[in-house]
């Protein structure tokens, strides 16, 4: 069975207007609209294109979190995804954590490709696909904005600095998702029914014998300065003095 | 809200409004243009069957759910709501009325998309009186023979089958017993006059039904029996009334997001208008109308979800959203100054479609008279 593997994270949503705690100790999250990491929908909605191309017979959906998070899988399964897998893990997962899990769960289903988001819009790590590509021992192409597969390989057009750069890797491998690779589907409702019935396998974090222990250190949370009002000016030479003035020109 | 699938449904319909209504509501509402396109997205949603039961391949939505739904599109753009809702109501008569075997036969083309069409009561002669219809059907043998006109038929030209309302005994005493509610298909005999023009609630084709002669077979009565009509369209009129009070107050809803935003990007002496006290009244009275809207029609929902009787409330949720589109369409056009009265921004059809829902489904005066009723007959002396 030719699988594809596609993690997702729950984060707050996008549109929500994050609120940092009076303390620092971190952000508001009672209360607060959850949803699927916007680069996790982006590499679901490319695993299910694949599927529905032919290229591959089965779409598996995994995450990584509280008991809650099976909502998010739902919707997943609701936009298309076979099956689902949720390893359910209380308190905060370190990139490389997660990629060992997600290396653990590829053991458990062999996929010929891992698709995950570029990186989750919450801590903007995006180390976990690069992490788990090396712990897999096999080839990754992130930021992908294009992915064309053949039988054993997958060419992947990664959107970088200087501008547009193709690579091939051997399958399997780890694609990551920017933006740019697809306008996720919204979800039909009679699909929303149907993932009801989908399966969804909850695995206890304490079974896969990985730790959990923090290697990083969060010192403090603290909102972004407050951005300074803009000046207006009247044409370019103004906007050169003003420029040179604050010293961004020579 | 009852379930957790609720809130990945409106999710869903929220993610589908931006990117495909929003964007062209102002080209079809100024051209009067039929949105083709939406329609296939809606089938595809499963916006044909949203209230209709799961059994019969439908989405099985309470009206709460559906309320937030229509209140979610109407607050982008009313008019299209108007192609699943008469839809559902002639599905909800079905559902609620039919026979079994009709159940069996209609409800899952309804629910699918793949039939489609809406309800058939008001004629130029009547329509806050629907008693006075004049439209009938004679039988004949194993058929009925439908004559008559109606009028305002939403999705009149684009829809298939209308339950339609007609006099089976025009000389019944009381009125009411001699009325009945079949499926038409269109078909010979059964023919759509002009579209109707109007001010706002445009893109979509309200009719006229024209019925000369049009035979049904007798299965097509819903219910199966004679002079049930009415009864069946009234309750099928509580539905129609929550709808147009979702409508009313997704209006007012979107009158306020756009005032809301607007106010804080113009400026006037020095400030952005928001700052100003006179603005901020009116965006706070605003946002007081719409989320009291919201609150009586769940409550309306609610009883009509329980099925108890809910004319009060849902008289009570309709007259109140309605107005609260309209006066909120106003504010929004005062908040605009100058710019509300361009057709370059939305405020302009909002102020146009808001006050159709004073009037459709029963005129506000009609609630009012159904609500004052209603204290009466629950608060004898």
């Amino acid at each position: 069975m030719k699988r594809i593997l596609v993690g997702v994270k729950r984060v707050i949503d996008f549109n929500v207007r994050v609120k940092v705690k009076p303390d620092g100790s971190g952000i508001v999250t009672d209360g607060v609209k959850l949803s699927l990491n916007p680069f996790d929908e982006i590499a679901l909605e490319e695993a299910l294109r694949i599927k529905e191309r032919g290229g591959a017979d089965e779409v598996v959906v995994a995450t990584i979190g509280p008991a809650d998070c099976q909502q998010q899988l739902r919707t997943a399964l609701a936009m298309g995804a076979d099956r689902a897998l949720h390893v359910v893990h209380e308190g905060t997962i370190e990139p490389l954590a997660g990629a060992r899990v997600l290396l653990k769960l590829i053991d458990k289903e062999q996929p010929f490709l891992v698709i995950l988001g570029k990186q989750a819009i919450d801590d903007d790590n995006n180390q976990t696909g690069q992490m788990l590509a090396a712990l897999w021992q096999r080839p990754q192409a992130t930021f992908a904005s294009k992915v064309e597969l053949t039988d054993s390989t997958a060419r992947v057009t990664r959107e970088v600095d200087a501008g547009l750069e193709t690579l091939e890797v051997d399958l399997p491998a780890v694609v990551t998702a920017d933006l740019r690779l697809n306008e996720p589907r919204y979800v039909k409702l009679p699909d929303i029914m149907k993932a009801k019935k989908k399966p969804l396998e909850s695995l206890p974090f304490a079974d896969l014998g990985v730790s959990a222990a923090a290697r990083v250190k969060m010192v403090r949370t603290e909102p972004p300065a407050q951005r300074q009002k803009g000046i207006m000016v009247k044409d370019t030479q103004e906007l050169i003095a003003a420029l040179r003035k604050r010293g961004a020109l020579q | 809200m009852a379930r957790r699938e609720d809130a990945d449904i409106l999710d869903s319909i929220e993610r589908w409004v931006e990117r495909e209504v929003r964007p062209i509501a102002r080209h079809h509402d100024h051209a009067d243009e039929y949105p083709h396109e939406l329609v296939g997205q809606m089938q595809a949603l499963g916006l044909f069957g949203a209230t209709i039961g799961e059994e019969y391949g439908g989405l099985g939505l309470s009206a709460s759910t559906y309320a937030q739904i229509v209140t979610t599109i109407a607050a982008a753009w009313m008019a299209p709501v108007g192609i699943f809702n008469s839809h559902l109501i002639m599905a909800a008569c079905v559902e609620r009325h039919g026979t079994a075997a009709q159940k069996a036969h209609w409800l899952p083309r309804f629910a699918s998309g793949e039939l489609r069409g809406g309800i058939g009561l008001t004629e130029p002669d009547a329509g806050t009186d629907l008693q006075a219809i004049r439209t009938v059907a004679r039988r004949d043998g194993e058929t009925y023979v439908i004559d008559g006109t109606k009028t305002w038929i939403t999705n009149g030209i684009h829809g298939e089958c209308f339950a339609v309302l007609v006099k089976t005994d025009p000389a019944a005493v009381p009125r009411h017993a001699g009325m009945s509610l079949f499926l038409c298909e269109k078909g010979p005999g059964f023919t759509v006059g002009r579209k109707l023009k109007k001010l706002g609630y445009k893109a979509i084709d309200s009719a006229e039904l024209v019925f000369d002669g049009h035979r049904v077979p007798a299965d097509r009565l819903i219910g199966g029996v004679e002079g049930q009509g009415f009864v069946q369209a009234a309750q099928g009129l509580a539905l129609g009334r929550i709808n147009v009070a979702a409508r009313g107050a997704g209006i007012a809803q979107g009158a306020l997001r756009e005032a809301l935003r607007y106010a804080q990007q113009r400026k006037t002496f020095g400030k952005p208008i928001a700052q100003h006290q006179a603005i901020q009244l009116k965006l706070a009275d605003m946002a007081t109308r719409v989320e009291a809207a919201r609150l009586l029609i769940r409550q309306a929902a609610a009883k009509y979800d329980s099925g108890e009787r809910c004319d009060l409330e849902a008289g009570m949720a309709k007259l109140f959203a309605s107005e609260a589109g309209v006066e909120n369409s106003l504010e929004a056009m005062r908040i605009f100054g100058g710019y509300s009265y361009s057709t370059e921004f939305d405020i302009e059809r909002f102020y146009r479609d808001a006050p159709l829902m004073c009037i459709g489904e029963g005129t506000n005066e009609m609630q009012r008279i159904i609500i004052a009723r209603q204290l009466l007959e629950r608060n004898p002396v």
